[in-house]
């Protein structure tokens, strides 16, 4: 039996915007009518360490997304989405955002940062719909390069099962009301990637 | 009304539910955002919420307003309970007056923690029942609970939810809030509230009675759920629960499951459950606290059954998941497994990103130029808190628990090291534990220096205010002590304050330090820059010029900001201008730019 109807990973850098794409989709979910579970990550790794979230639509069960089990990995970092490739089901789809954030070691010079070509391939392998998306750019056309996050949201919202009407509704809720019309734009622009 | 809400927002709501009319803490991951929560909605409820100085402190004022007929709170991390074990252990002899629920998150896995103790050993230790929730709701649902336990059996009741359970979110329906009793009224009964020998000897005859009582109250509620199918059975604790129910979904399997959501388990369901199968698998995370009562059981009414557990199929250590319980149900069923994914090659070409001191932050100067001053062959003993992640700057030696920095260092010196010491702590964990240490240094003349690492915030658990913030946990002006007259009234000989953003004078400070024979303190005082981010602070920007010779000192230094390109250094869009790499620059070619 399903004990899920979509589980969703989102991964990045603490500080990236994590926790409001799966704020925004639980909410939505609840409007949905829907029950809903996430898990996400606080404390230490927030501060510049990997951060994994986890949201799960139409479930009752584990807050976790099972390794190989989920529909969509979206990755707000490169290296981040090949860390965590390994929840991406064969069947799912990746979106990830090309801009790296550099750890600390890579710019102190222990270790080295893949390109976006050998990220892109490690991956393919896994899934057959790995996509990449230029959000940081998308996020400056639509005003403010903050709300990166929120164009991967646009770009997530095609894959999922909640209507675009009630992700807005939701999203009007998170962010503060100056900034709305220019996150209203990015999640558009985000959207209108993967169409 | 449904919402969707985090597990910690839910317990803070089901606080409320019970008319609960004090709460008081100390941050620790994963319990931080209960207190938080109700402070943020608290509203004009009356009720008192703080954030004490430290988890005794803590529990101490709960069980002070729960003897005065208000019902109370204490929030921590398990580790905390560690703290507070003392009023702790006896309170359950002298009892409660109005309800009065600890909160003890536990960490499986250390996420954020130092050790993964198991909160529910703490129940069983004190004969105090223990609710274990499994997702956000059953949490709010307990907390509320909670104190109508306590109440009843006159007993102090813990709530354990885990990082899974604080950290998780789930739609959950919730309920209004209550307004706490008018009215409350300390009543004396020194026979309850005194815990003279004569007094608590018969204390302890009543708890052991009463804890057998709870047991059997806790037959009927529902996070205690018996469902007889197969003769396979499942029993299964708190989050863990959830796991297992989904592994029989996921394998589809005709197989009895009974969910626990209680320390003490209800013996009865148990039995009924033993009587139907004739094998279990027990499923919980840390120590096999279900699994024992199970053998109990067994041993009396069916020691035949078998029983499967922690010897076996499950984890003593680390957090479970859906796929361990799975795999350990598919295992015992002689069914395929399903492996846990990995992306061969990934490992090879990824880049470790461990958590790090932010760019610009303080205590990354202040260590550098700890270091300098000290030497190499000084000792470092540090302690719990943000710049534990430092640990690559040769300055952290030790971390146990909050405090012992100091305590440590007083062991080393007296214990027979000669070489330098210099121990570090942060201005809040100084509060919360670093007193009494450095009162007992002073005293027992150890000659060592201890830092304090002061960015006037409780930073790593998410920026609470202390009492040198001059803030209380509602934003209320009080009292701000200072760190200087304390450390003075406590003996320490000698107390510099320095600003580690100014490093030759930060240095200097610590060789003063250093050469002083007695107990020194240096306080390096700076802002976080994640609280000064947010206060609005104006903040500069640097750049690396064509003067920059390659020789890496400034990239050494370790702040994110600043990048190397393999022939020249370079600052990134991180950088919070603190001005601590230009100072190191030899060619002096960092300088500041216009944004
Ligand atoms: S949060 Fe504050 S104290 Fe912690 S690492 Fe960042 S700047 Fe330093
Ligand atoms: S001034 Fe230098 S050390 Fe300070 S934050 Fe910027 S790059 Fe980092």
């Amino acid at each position: 039996m399903k004990t899920s109807e979509c589980d969703i990973v989102i991964v990045g850098v603490g500080g990236q915007g994590v926790i409001l794409i799966s704020d925004v989709i639980g909410r939505a979910a609840v409007k949905a009518g829907k029950p809903v579970r996430g898990a996400e990550t606080h404390g230490m790794a927030q501060r510049g360490g990997s951060v994994i979230n986890h949201t799960r639509i139409g479930c009752r069960y584990s807050p976790m997304v099972a390794s190989g089990g989920a529909d969509v990995l979206l990755a707000l970092e490169p290296a981040e989405a090949l860390r965590f490739g390994h929840f991406l089901s064969r069947e799912g789809t990746a979106l990830i955002n090309t801009v790296p954030v550099l750890p600390v070691t890579v710019t102190t010079g222990t270790a080295s940062y893949p390109s976006l070509q050998e990220i892109m391939d490690l991956l393919r392998e896994e899934c057959g719909d790995v996509r990449a998306i230029e959000a940081t750019a998308l996020a400056r056309q639509a005003g403010t390069a903050q709300a990166m996050n929120v164009v991967m949201l646009g770009a997530l919202s095609r894959f999922i099962p909640l209507p675009e009407e009630l992700l807005l509704e939701a999203l009007s809720e998170v962010v503060p009301p100056k900034y709305l019309e220019a996150n209203r734009r990015a999640f558009m622009l985000g959207k209108a990637e993967v169409e | 009304m449904r919402e969707y809400l985090l597990g910690n927002v839910a317990i803070a709501k089901g606080l409320l539910e019970a008319g609960m009319g004090l709460a008081a803490g100390y941050p620790g991951t994963p319990s931080s955002e209960i207190v938080e929560s109700l402070v943020d909605l608290k509203g004009d409820l009356p009720l008192h919420v703080e954030w004490s100085v430290n988890e005794k402190v803590a529990l101490e004022v709960a069980i002070g307003a729960s003897w005065t007929g208000t019902r109370s709170a204490a929030t921590m991390k398990h580790v905390g309970l560690n703290v507070a074990a003392d009023p702790f252990m006896t309170l359950a002899y002298l009892g409660v007056g109005a309800g009065l629920v600890i909160i003890s998150a536990d960490d499986p896995y250390c996420h954020s923690s130092q050790n993964e103790q198991d909160s529910r050993r703490y129940a069983q230790f004190a004969s105090v029942p223990c609710l274990d929730p499994a997702d956000p709701q059953e949490a709010k649902d307990m907390a509320r609970y909670g104190f109508d336990l306590s109440e009843r059996f006159s007993v102090p009741v813990i709530l354990r939810p885990t990082t899974r359970v604080s950290h998780s979110r789930a739609d959950v329906e919730v309920g209004a809030t209550r307004r706490a009793e008018k009215d409350p009224k300390f009543i004396k009964n020194p026979g309850r509230r005194v815990s003279l020998p004569v007094h608590v000897r018969p204390l302890h005859t009543e708890l052991l009675r009463k804890h057998k009582e709870i047991e059997a109250a806790l037959e009927s509620v529902p996070w205690n759920h018996l469902e007889l199918a197969g003769e396979h059975g499942i029993i299964a604790s708190g989050i863990a629960g959830l796991y297992a129910e989904e592994a029989i979904r996921d394998l589809d399997l005709d197989m009895s499951l009974l969910r626990i959501g209680t320390t003490p388990a209800p013996s009865a369901l148990i039995a009924r459950m033993l009587e139907h199968v004739s094998s279990v698998l027990v499923v919980e995370e840390l120590e096999p606290v279900l699994e024992e009562q199970v053998q109990r059981v067994a041993l009396s009414i069916k020691p035949e059954v078998e029983i499967l557990g922690k010897e076996s199929h499950i984890p003593r250590e680390g957090e479970l998941d859906f796929l361990a319980a799975r795999n350990a149900v598919a295992r015992r069923e002689e069914l395929d497994l399903r492996p846990a994914k990995a992306i061969a090659g990934a490992k090879m070409i990824l880049p470790p990103r461990p958590p790090s001191l932010c760019p610009g932050c303080s205590h990354r100067a202040a260590y550098y130029a700890m270091r300098k001053a000290f030497g190499k062959n000084a000792v470092y003993p540090s302690d719990i808190g943000c710049y534990t992640m430092a640990v690559g700057m040769d300055t952290v030696d030790t971390c146990l628990c909050m405090g012992a920095s100091i305590t440590a260092a007083t062991g080393i010196r007296l214990g027979g090291e000669t070489a330098p010491i210099c121990c570090s702590l942060g201005d809040s964990t100084f509060l919360h534990s670093g007193l009494t240490g450095l009162l007992n240094a002073a005293y027992n003349k150890a000659r060592i220096t201890v830092t304090i690492l002061d960015n006037s915030t409780t930073a790593m658990t998410g920026h609470q205010p202390h009492p040198g913030t001059g803030f209380t946990a509602t934003g209320e002006a009080s009292v701000e002590i200072s760190l200087e007259d304390v450390c003075r009234a406590l003996g320490a000989g000698m107390v510099e304050t320095v600003d580690p953003y100014q490093l030759e004078d930060t240095i200097a400070g610590f060789k003063r330090a250093r050469d002083f024979e007695g107990l020194s303190v240096v306080i390096a005082r700076q802002a976080c820059v994640i609280r000064a981010r947010r206060s609005g602070a104006a903040r500069k920007m640097y750049a690396v010029n064509q003067d920059c010779a390659g020789c890496k000192l400034c990239v050494d230094f370790g702040c994110p900001a600043v990048e190397f390109d393999g022939q020249k250094a370079r600052i990134n869009s991180l950088c919070t201008g603190c001005g601590v790499c230009a100072q190191i620059c030899p060619a002096s070619a960092i300088q500041e730019v216009r944004k």
